[in-house]
């Protein structure tokens, strides 16, 4: 036998933006009641509107298995201490055991459960436990500080198994069958038999429960409405999802504004419509902004709908007057007087005002385009744009709306006639903000964004205030990425910074890498041959090096590698231990290399590296292939890294894969000849040394 | 500043025809507003108060808001409370915004079951008919750290503007509020310029003889902006601010809660008219700031002081 679960816990109105939240923990708390009562619900829904959640279990089985717990005891024979032991720990008499092939057993039979009397003792802890993000107290309860916490005042709870109430009570609300409709459309109570006719019942009272209806119908009336006007509806998703938490019985309408606000930029009438009055915005046939808004009222009105439209105009009106007064104001005033402000904020207190942030970043985009970091630019466009470019956070229009900072300083810069370099390097230098956003691309922009950011690392580096773990006042780590990716997509050669910011770059790098599908061990592996600051050269090295260990040649180069270096580090090891005493012993930091360079074999490796010494014996035939193979790569190699050929020098050390294999299958390195092992050792080095010029392998894993 | 006047005007003649002033026979003038609301609330069992008789810049800072919502004893109260922002002045050149104002002020402690219907029905007391005016509750949580206070609330909307704020307190000074206080802060003539269908605050009937708004106000705004951001003597304000500071502290020394919270609200606004002179920099703000929340915390705090024993005694299980 099983039945359907209903549960509503109706609140007085929810924040719109906790409810998806609500609707996933009230769940996820649900099936861990149930199933650590033993209960395994069918399907659930969750619902919510404004003024409820609900949930309703599917099939849910009338009651829980009665089970039989067996714990194994002493034998029967067993010394009355172990007996006494074992009674003491389940609490029974010798008389409650029951003996099964001579060995006692305590059985307690655990009887089933009603599912009633789990649901109505697991309500209430869930109600309990709720983890609203802000919750509060209210009314005469909230005399004792104990008393129960709600995201606003919890006003009822329906909770019927199948069509029987399941009576319970939490924090002075007693559960019932009873709950409310609409706040104006119905008034009284509606009796609820049960989970089949929740929904229906309150759509007759003018409450939609299913948040996806709502939902749907807040998208599909928001585009017939634009679309009766002849407009085309800006798509909204959040916009949709919001204007459904603010409503039981959405109803969208379509009003207009006059027509002359629409010279104030459209960004600053979608964003007042949008964030302080929740409207939808609409676009006209050729794409232009149009003097329309939607706005979701949450009734059916009597005169339908054109009071609340002429209100929701009238406060739009209001609205737009403040920014279109911030506009007419804010042009007014040349940016560079609005700069001159600057230096009454603080832009951090070891770090001076914004001024002289300002004043650091036209310096160093100055020197970006001046050094032909970024080809192409004009360093003295570069450097006025750079120091126009915060002059819009004193304007009335960014102190009203901070999100549109640089977007209103490239629209003032183009109101007072500077050119399209200088106001699209204003407008954009924040950019990149996220990760979807785009990158500037025109050289004055590219200037100042990366300025922008290199002077917030460099200034926060220098006063030693880099993130730790989560924090990150300062955003330093997106601004990193922001370099990072205006310097790859562009192209950009320079040494971008050294020390610990330079490490902070390759943190950021091989995560940022990570999602385009970089292995980062391969980064690691071009780090390791240290120093290097170009990031363009690094990725170009990097990515040559991911396609080549992807091949079959790729692979055995490396195993060629890593057999090598062993041998290497074996050798070093046994050189050091045959030293003996008055050898400083090692710290573990030394880098192998450091000990092959031993003076036992390296003289002796330069020799024949530089091809000076003459062999005192033939070498054999494998031996001589890898030395000439050997002489043929190196020089390739060199000169394609200069290039920054990376895939021709790939293609170089492929070469010596054929030669180290043989190498290593043919030629003994431990020879009891000095001369000739101390050669081969040699041999490997010089090998390892070559691969050395595009990676150090060794980082390589697998 | 003319312009958007005049902007805002032909909006009116070109929009303004279905104002609540055409559906309804006829609209309340501001004063008919107050005296509907004070019936309502006085008919609910609320006190009707006076306006607190000092400047201070919002009702929440009348004491029968603030020290009313400490402790158990349960407090209903309703009125005016003139309200002064500075910096909101405009010298009586903006249809919205006044650097002296109204706000109708409920405070209920406990905040009783029912207080979003009893809200509810002020506002169809006052001619909002909720069947043709779109109401709703939109989240908006309240902090003061100047009072040490937080709640959990709403802005009310009526067709997207905001004209009320509903909050339950749950701290106020600092203390948990035990029990909790619902507060209602209706601003008045938002709410009369929406019934009434003007859109120049000015334009107010103030009564319904033919006095507006702007007859009993215009000027005052036009003086008052002048003097809060041009005329008024810093050093004398500097020294007003550093006295009522002294003060404060000379009352809490002599246990008096109540005379130093008026000191506290006093230091609050002589901060708030340095701030429209524009001379107190982004640096000193905080420490201002802080010295405001000093006096209002400890007078809250000497208030519990004083009354939690006694308290504590006629509500058995109470403690601060």
């Amino acid at each position: 036998m099983t039945a359907d679960f209903l549960l509503e816990l109706r609140s007085e109105e929810i924040p719109a933006r906790m409810q998806a939240g609500a609707r996933a923990d009230l769940e996820k708390l649900f099936v861990k009641e149930l199933t650590a009562a033993g209960l395994t619900p069918g399907a659930i829904t969750v619902w919510s509107t404004p003024r409820r959640l609900a949930l309703i279990a599917r099939d849910l089985p009338l009651g829980t298995q009665a089970v039989s717990e067996e714990v194994k005891g002493p034998r029967a024979s067993a010394p009355p201490q172990a007996l006494e032991g074992f009674l003491r720990k389940t609490g029974l008499t010798r008389e409650q055991l029951t003996e099964r092939d001579g060995v006692l057993f305590a059985i307690t039979e655990k009887p089933g459960r009603a599912t009633k009397d789990v649901l109505a003792q697991a309500i209430p802890a869930i109600v309990r436990a709720f983890p609203w993000p802000k919750s509060q107290r209210w009314g005469a309860a909230s005399f004792s500080p104990e008393s129960l916490r709600w995201v606003r005042p919890l006003s009822g709870i329906i909770a019927i198994l199948g069509d029987e109430a399941i009576d319970l009570e939490v924090g002075g609300i007693r559960s019932g069958t009873v709950t409310r409709g609409h706040r104006f459309h119905h008034s009284g109570d509606i009796t609820i038999t049960g989970a089949a006719d929740y929904a229906a019942r309150l759509r007759d009272a003018y409450v939609i429960v299913d948040h996806a209806e709502r939902e749907a119908l807040v998208r599909d009336g928001a585009r017939a409405a634009a679309q009766a006007a002849g407009l085309v509806l800006v798509d909204d998703e959040g916009l949709v999802v919001e204007n459904a938490g603010l409503t039981e019985w959405p109803q969208p309408l379509l009003g207009r504004f006059d027509e002359a606000f629409l010279d104030v930029p459209p960004e600053v009438i979608q964003l007042t419509a949008r964030v302080n009055q929740k409207y939808f915005i609409c676009r006209d046939a050729a794409g232009k902004l149009a003097n329309a808004f939607v706005c979701t009222a949450n009734i059916a009105a009597t005169d339908g709908g054109a009071a609340i439209v002429a209100g929701n105009r009238k406060v739009l009106a209001a609205r737009l007057s403040d920014a279109r007064f911030f506009w007419e104001q804010d042009k007014k005033v040349p940016l560079a007087r609005q700069a001159e402000k600057l230096a009454r904020i603080t832009f951090h207190e070891k770090l001076g005002s914004v001024a002289d942030k300002v004043a650091r970043v036209a310096d160093l985009a100055e020197w970006l385009a001046r050094e032909g970091v970024v080809p192409g630019a004009d360093p003295a466009l570069a450097r006025q744009a750079a120091q126009l470019c915060k002059a819009d956070l004193v304007t009335d229009m960014v102190g009203e709306f901070p999100e549109l900072q640089g977007l209103m300083g490239g629209y003032y810069a183009r109101a007072e006639g500077l050119g399209d370099a200088v106001a699209d390097a204003i407008r954009d230098h924040y950019k990149p903000v996220g990760q979807g956003d785009d990158v500037p691309t025109a050289p004055v922009s590219v200037c100042v964004a990366l300025a922008d950011k290199l002077d917030t690392l460099r200034s926060f580096f220098a006063i030693d205030e880099k993130p730790t773990g989560s924090k990150d006042p300062f955003a330093l780590r997106r601004a990193a990425l922001g370099i990072i990716r205006l310097i790859t997509e562009n192209h950009l050669r320079f040494a971008v910074a050294e020390g610990d910011l330079l490490g902070f770059f390759a943190d950021r790098l091989k995560v940022q890498q990570r999602e385009a599908g970089v292995r980062h061990d391969l980064i690691d592996a071009v780090l390791a041959l240290g120093g290097e600051s170009d990031l363009v050269r690094l990725l170009a090295r990097v990515s040559a090096l991911q396609a080549f260990v992807g091949t079959e040649d790729g692979v055995n180069l490396l195993a060629g590698y890593k057999r090598a270096a062993n041998i290497l580090k074996k050798e070093a090891a046994a050189t050091a231990g045959a030293q003996g005493e008055g050898v400083v012993p090692p710290t573990g930091e030394e880098d192998p290399l450091v000990l092959v360079d031993d003076p036992l074999f390296k003289d002796v490796a330069a020799e024949f590296a530089h091809g000076e010494a003459a062999l005192s014996y033939t070498p054999e035939p494998a031996e001589a292939a890898l030395m000439a193979a050997l002489a043929q790569a190196e020089p390739q190699v060199d000169e394609a890294v200069a290039q920054e050929a990376f895939t021709t020098a790939m293609a170089a050390l492929a070469s010596l894969r054929a030669p180290i294999d043989a190498f290593f299958d043919d030629v003994t390195v431990n020879d009891a000849d000095a001369e000739k092992r101390a050669h081969r050792l040699a041999l490997l080095d010089q090998f390892r040394a070559a691969v050395h010029k595009v990676a150090d392998f060794s980082r390589i894993e697998g | 500043m003319l312009r958007l006047l005049a902007v805002d005007l032909r909006c009116a003649i070109g929009h303004g025809r279905h104002t609540m002033a055409d559906t309804a026979p006829k609209p309340l003038s501001l004063q008919d507003m107050i005296l509907r609301l004070h019936a309502y609330w006085s008919d609910k069992g609320c006190l009707v108060l006076q306006p607190y008789d000092m400047r201070v810049g919002a009702g929440t800072f009348h004491p029968a808001t603030t020290l009313r919502s400490l402790g158990p004893e349960p407090w209903n109260a309703a009125y005016v409370q003139p309200s002064r922002r500075p910096t909101d002045g405009r010298y009586g050149e903006n249809p919205n915004r006044l650097q002296h104002y109204y706000q109708y002020q409920v405070i209920m402690k406990p905040s009783p079951a029912d207080m979003q219907d009893l809200y509810l029905d002020s506002l169809r007391a006052i001619g909002v008919d909720p069947l043709q005016h779109d109401i709703r509750f939109v989240e908006d949580d309240w902090e003061s750290p100047t009072l040490g206070a937080w709640g959990l609330g709403w802005e009310v909307w009526c067709d997207g503007m905001e004209v009320t704020q509903f909050t339950y307190f749950q701290q106020m000074g600092g203390f948990d509020c035990k029990p909790v206080a619902g507060e209602l802060t209706y601003g008045l003539e938002r709410l009369a310029m929406y019934i009434q269908g003007v859109d120049n605050v000015y334009d107010l009937a103030y009564n319904s003889h033919g006095v507006t708004y702007g007859q009993v106000f215009l000027e005052n705004e036009r003086q008052m902006s002048k003097w809060n951001f041009e005329i008024a003597n810093t050093d004398a304000l500097f020294d007003l601010f550093n006295k009522a500071v002294a003060e404060c502290r000379n009352c809490l020394d002599a246990k008096l809660p109540i005379p130093a919270y008026e000191q506290a609200i006093e230091a609050s606004h002589v901060f708030n008219l340095l701030q429209a002179r524009g001379v107190i920099s982004v640096q000193e703000r905080a420490s201002y700031m802080g010295k405001v929340r000093d006096l209002a915390r400890g007078s809250c705090e000497a208030y519990m002081a004083k009354y939690q024993d006694e308290w504590a005694q006629k509500f058995p299980g109470w403690s601060a």
